[in-house]
């Protein structure tokens, strides 16, 4: 097992909560590390609407959900926090000493004495498409990423989807796969049009097929793809392919939370309003994932949430140190964890 | 006040009176109309509030701008008079509209 990382606190989800944590938890210096299944900070601000105005953040009348995202990680850069992203947790154990093994996909192993969960509406994951019996094939044929090029060497390669990760592995297994086809519903894409051109080059000069339609059957057997029917403004055709790359976007799921052993609430953590505690005592929810009488699912809601967690996190990292109550604006303490005493 | 009509999956219908200016996704959520799940609260992003606009009305209510037709890549079933409701402003000319609901959202 690899030799894990020890932190104070694990934060679970590097969206605007908790980002925010880390603030209110480094006026208590305590250290903190933020595992995120994207690829940046931000969450579904990042993610979902990057461009979109947030109307409702004290002080501020209108900001981009980006641009929340940068002044949070402006706010907490002081407490120089560590990152892990692309990464799903998938595991949480209770050590002997009372503190916590966090463990991803991966296989990268944290040890903390405080969990905070803060993962929102669930973790990313790729949308898996309304196509009849998909399941049978996954992991087998379908595949929602690429891991490894070589897996698809010498394969007949179906890629479903208008954006810019269908174009992109159009292209780069195009030279790799004995057979590329790309399957959208319009021949307008979502995609850089750089990439759109290219594919449209390789198309001209039959180097891969490009099928507007949707694809509504699969065929094969035992886990196998042969082929699949593609459903298209002049009628129904069958493509043969025996790998499936369907590019359809992200849904947020609960994921392995749901297998924590906390206790859940219509697939929410229920905690308690003085520290936003779960069932299980130094693993704490704080944001959209949480719920208690009168939870209003709001950014801000999140952030006060962050506030008092702090308060406990710290008991339980400091057992028996004095808190101090202070306001960043007089206390030349927390000015000097700030950087700007 | 705008009447409007959402056709659950099932067929039930429900009727409802709108305010102009809120989006017919709203009004569904409001309603608890089954089938609309608006998982990304309106903002155009997710395709979890797809609807059928009835044959009738698809003249009135018009075609999605750009981002919403690139949204609809997402969503199940697409077809030539489907929208995202979150897209729908609702205005007096609106008031009768019908839209249905898809099987399932993406």
């Amino acid at each position: 097992m690899a030799e894990p990382t020890r932190t104070d606190v694990l934060i679970v989800g590097a969206g605007p909560v908790g980002l925010f944590a880390v603030f209110q938890l480094g006026l208590f210096d305590m250290r903190c590390h933020l595992v995120d299944i994207l690829d940046r900070p931000g969450g579904q601000c990042a993610e979902l609407y990057p461009e979109k105005p947030i109307y409702d953040i004290p002080g501020y009348p209108m900001i981009s959900a980006q641009g929340l995202v940068d002044r949070l990680m402006e706010q907490i850069a002081p407490f120089t926090p560590g990152f892990t992203f692309n990464r799903m947790v998938t595991a949480l154990e209770r050590l002997e000493d009372g503190g916590f093994r966090v463990t991803t996909d991966e296989n990268e192993v944290f040890e903390a004495r405080v969990v905070v969960i803060a993962a929102g509406g669930g973790s990313f994951q790729p949308k898996r498409p309304p196509i009849p019996g998909i399941e049978a094939y996954e992991g087998g044929s379908v595949f929602y990423s690429v891991r490894r090029m070589e897996a698809f060497r010498g394969e007949k390669v179906l890629i479903v989807g208008g954006g810019d990760s269908a174009l992109d592995w159009t292209l780069n297994l195009q030279p790799v796969a004995e057979s590329v086809t790309l399957v959208h519903r319009r021949p307008e894409f979502r995609a850089a049009p750089d990439s759109v051109n290219k594919m449209y080059a390789l198309q001209e000069m039959k180097q891969l097929e490009f099928l507007v339609g949707q694809v509504t059957g699969l065929h094969g057997g035992d886990g196998k793809l042969t082929a699949a029917t593609v459903k298209g403004p002049d009628g129904e055709v069958e493509v043969p392919c025996t790998r499936l790359l369907p590019f359809f976007g992200l849904t947020m799921k609960l994921g392995p939370v749901a297998d924590w052993g906390l206790n859940l609430h219509e697939n929410l953590i229920p905690v308690d309003t003085e520290k936003f505690e779960t069932s299980e005592p130094g693993i704490f929810a704080i944001g959209d994932i949480n719920w208690y009488p009168g939870k209003l699912k709001l950014i801000l809601s999140g952030f006060h949430e962050a506030a008092l967690m702090a308060q406990a996190a710290k008991r339980i990292v400091s057992p028996g140190e004095r808190i101090v109550f202070q306001y960043t604006t007089s206390s030349t303490s927390l000015q000097k964890k700030l950087g700007v005493a | 006040m705008t009447k409007l009509t959402f056709v659950a999956f099932d067929g039930t219908r429900f009727e409802v009176d709108a305010e102009n200016g809120s989006t017919v996704m709203e009004n569904a959520i409001r309603n608890a109309v089954p089938g609309i799940e608006a998982e990304c609260g309106g903002a155009c992003a997710c395709a979890t509030c797809h609807v059928y606009v009835d044959e009738a009305w698809t003249g009135v209510v018009g075609e999605p701008e750009a981002m919403e037709e690139d949204m609809l890549d997402f969503a199940y079933e697409v077809r030539p008079n489907s929208r995202l409701s979150c897209q729908i402003k609702v205005r007096d000319e609106l008031d009768g509209l019908v839209v249905s609901v898809p099987e399932r959202q993406g």
